[in-house]
Order: structure tokens, then sequence, then C-alpha cells
């Protein structure tokens, strides 16, 4: 048996170098509400435990000099929820990341590692790529940005190359009569996986959407962002006729599994209904801003 | 495999103790630090009956490495009552019977205790969706949710 090490380095090069020397046996650990779950399962036997939650930029969540918004990787979603500002700002975001388990796993669970497990069902994934996060890695070769939809790869697997480190998301501005919400379909009313989770991110001028983006979870082996539903929701005034092309969108681009939580046609329906609803509560939002 | 010595505060007072790096923290308390009032249910999260905070966060005990403790400020059940005299959260579940076989009963002191340091005047949905994450196969939930809210309104008349 290969004797685990376990680090908890202050710097980011540190972890860079250990995590890359480590190569296929180095996990990293930010909330670890998956990490611990798998090790104890049996399916990952990591050599070496980075902890990230040392490195301040990690743990940090900071507004940005054009008014947006840098979360660190490893801020825990009850940090977020605690921040004075950012729910207000970005609260479908914010319901999406406390929606992942119960509060003791909010006390500890980050929409990085969120992220980084590559679930299509991640609650805070589809409110990030609506939202339009840009990430921020760094490793061996230095530091990089990517939009936060091209982070998964599929179930399990992310695009971050061998010993990158995923350090932090950037949320844009704002501009006013902007908001976004997210909302996902369970059978029960708390701690469970998303059949369909969906987060819609929009501005509205004079009544007109001006601006809009659709994350879409659980129904495709990556979250999906839907373009096509975008595209029906910006130029209209929210009516009937926009939603219900961009309902007919999100069902489209669903490439959904049959399993115990939903069936194709379920889901590819469940999709289609909760644009609507999603956009609603996102307008709603955004007319107060 | 090498054991790492981890210095850490528990309840209160500077603690140390001896753990493999893959040790939980629920393993740690109840191992080597003889706290068995985390009880392990589930062992991944879903339970809550391992309960704990770390720097006043409620957290699951078992997912947690025992090693990540180093320098926090651990809080735990055994903490809860000041010498013989009990939390008015222990009190209330006592008075209204709100525990049967008991081992949920310490994860739901800490988390309501959690709950009412971050909000004295919580509704019954608050309290119903803030206890999610703590499951009880014996008492149907009523009599816990009754009994948080009404330390809540004693500990507001107190205060």
């Amino acid at each position: 048996m290969t004797e685990l090490r376990y680090l908890a380095p202050n710097s980011l090069d540190e972890a860079i170098k250990a995590f890359a020397a480590a190569g296929s046996a180095g996990r990293i650990l930010a909330g670890g509400t998956d990490l611990l779950v798998q090790m104890r399962a049996g399916v990952v036997k990591p050599g070496l435990i980075v902890d990230i939650k040392k490195i301040a930029e990690m743990t940090k969540i900071e507004e940005t000099a054009d008014g947006g918004f840098r979360v660190g990787a490893a801020v825990s979603g009850m940090a977020l929820y605690d921040h004075v500002s950012f729910g207000k700002v970005w609260p479908g975001v914010l319901e999406a990341v406390n929606l992942i388990g119960s509060k003791q796993v909010q006390g500890r669970a980050s929409a990085g590692g969120n992220l980084c497990n590559g679930s299509p069902a991640g609650d805070s994934v589809p409110a990030m790529v609506a939202a339009g996060a840009i990430v921020t890695v760094q490793g061996p070769d230095g530091r990089r940005e990517l939009p936060v939809e091209q982070v998964p790869a599929g179930p399990g697997r992310t695009n971050l190359k061998p010993g990158e480190i995923l350090i932090s998301f950037t949320l844009p501005p704002r501009p006013k009569g902007s908001s976004d919400a997210y909302l996902r379909m369970i059978p029960r009313t708390e701690m469970d996986i998303a059949v369909v989770g969906l987060g819609v991110s929009l501005t509205l001028k004079d009544a007109i959407c001006t601006a809009a983006r659709v994350g879409l979870g659980a129904v495709a082996p990556t979250v999906l962002l839907v373009d096509a539903a975008a595209k029906a929701l910006i130029g209209s005034k929210l009516d009937d006729a926009a939603l219900n092309a961009a309902a007919a969108a999100c069902s489209a681009a669903c490439r959904p599994i049959d399993d115990k939580r939903g069936t194709i046609v379920y889901r590819t329906k469940v999709a289609g209904v909760l644009l609507k609803r999603t956009t609603a509560i996102a307008a709603q939002r955004a007319q107060g801003n | 495999m090498a054991k790492v010595h981890v210095t850490t505060t528990i309840n209160g007072e500077p603690s140390e103790f001896l753990c493999e790096p893959n040790d939980t923290m629920l393993d740690a308390l109840r191992g080597p630090l003889g706290l068995t009032g985390s009880k392990e249910g589930c062992a991944s999260g879903d339970c809550g009956a391992c309960s704990i905070t770390v720097d006043d966060r409620l957290v699951c005990s078992c997912l947690m490495l025992a090693v990540e403790s180093e320098g926090h400020q651990i809080s735990t059940i055994e903490g809860m009552a000041k010498g013989d005299r009990l939390h008015p959260l222990q009190q209330k579940f006592l008075e209204m019977a709100a525990l049967q076989c008991g081992i949920c009963t310490s994860g739901m002191l800490v988390a309501s205790d959690a709950l009412l340091k971050r909000n004295s005047n919580p509704s019954e949905e608050e309290v119903r969706f803030w206890l999610a994450g703590n499951l009880c196969r014996c008492t149907g939930y009523d009599k816990i949710v009754r009994a948080v809210m009404e330390t809540a309104a004693d500990m507001r008349a107190t205060n």
C-alpha cells in the first residue's frame, strides 16, 4: 500500500510543485465533501493530498476593480452566504451553491470542488456558466484563464492539464437591470441530486432583455451553455413566444441518461419548464436592480 | 504509516494528538481524544450525527481529515454543558422528550446551537431546513423542531 502524505502549503507555487510531482496519485483537498467520501468508498486512493485552504488566494472573496467578484476556489458555501454583498449581486449563484448538501456540507464544500468533481449534476456549475464566470487555473506551465463551461470534460473528468489547480472564479461586473436565478428539480424538498438544474442570468432595459446566458445541468455528460435559449430571450420582452422558443432550445440541447432519478423524456421536458420558471425569477429580481 | 502530530483547540482547551494522515476528525475525536459524544452514523456526510463546529462553522467531522484541525478551534457536544449546568437546548430536549434512541441527539444539539448563534428567532421552516442534514429515525422530527423553537423563545426572553 502506498503511504498517504498530507500537505497544507501556504504558497501556490509549493502546492503546484508538489501536486505536479505526485502525478495521478495527487488529489486536491478543498472542502473534502466529495474526496473523503470517495476515499472511504475506495474509489480513489491518493498518495498525496494537497490541502489548498492555507493559500490566501483560495479562500478569499474580493470585489474586482471593475465591480465584479473574484471567488477563491476553496471558499465554502457558508462563507459565500455570509459575505456582505455577494448574494445581492449574484443571488442565483449563491442559491445554487447553497443547494449543495446540508448546512454541514455547505460549511466546507466549495464551488471549486463542485466544478472539479466533474459531476454533470453539480448545482453551482449551471449558475456559474449562466453568470459567465471565468476560472483562473495555474500549473507547472503557468497561469491561464478559461470560461467555466470549458472545464468539465465528462462525468468525473475536467479539461485541466496535469498539475493544474483551479484557483478562482471571476464574475463580471453587473450592468443596471441585471440579475440571475437557479432552480433545480428534485423529487424531495432538500438534500438531493438534481434531476435537472438550470441557471439564468439576464439584463433588462426598458423591459427588453438585452443580454442573457443559460446554463443547464444534469441532462448531458457535462453542464451545457445553451446559446440558442439565450438568443431566443435576447431582444424579447420575455413574452410567451420567446419563453417557449427558449424552453424548446433547452429541451433540444438535452442528451440525458435514464436512471432512477428521472427518465430521458422527463428530464427533457423539465429542462424547458425550468427555463421558464428560472427566467421569471431572474427577470423579477432584475427589475429591482 | 507515519503518524502525524496535530496541535489544536478542542472545546476551548489546547489539545494535541497523533493520527494517520487519512484519519477523519471523527476518528480522532472518538479514538485518541476519547470524545465519543460525536457519533458515526453514515460516515459519508449524510446523517449529521458527527456534527461539530470548526471556527464556529458547522461541519460533519466524518468529512474532515483530523490533520486539518491543526491550528483551528474545534467544538463538540462535550463542550456544550457548562459543568453540571446543561445548555438550554439540552435541557429543553430532555423536558420535551425530543429524543428516543439518542444516536442523532448530539448532532442535533450541535447543529441547533449553531443555528441559534446565527439566528435567535428562526421560523419553523428555517429550523427544518437547517436540520435537514441531521437524520433521526425515531422521533419524526416534530419534537426536535418544537424544542429548538421553544429554546429560541426562552433564550430571547432571558437575553
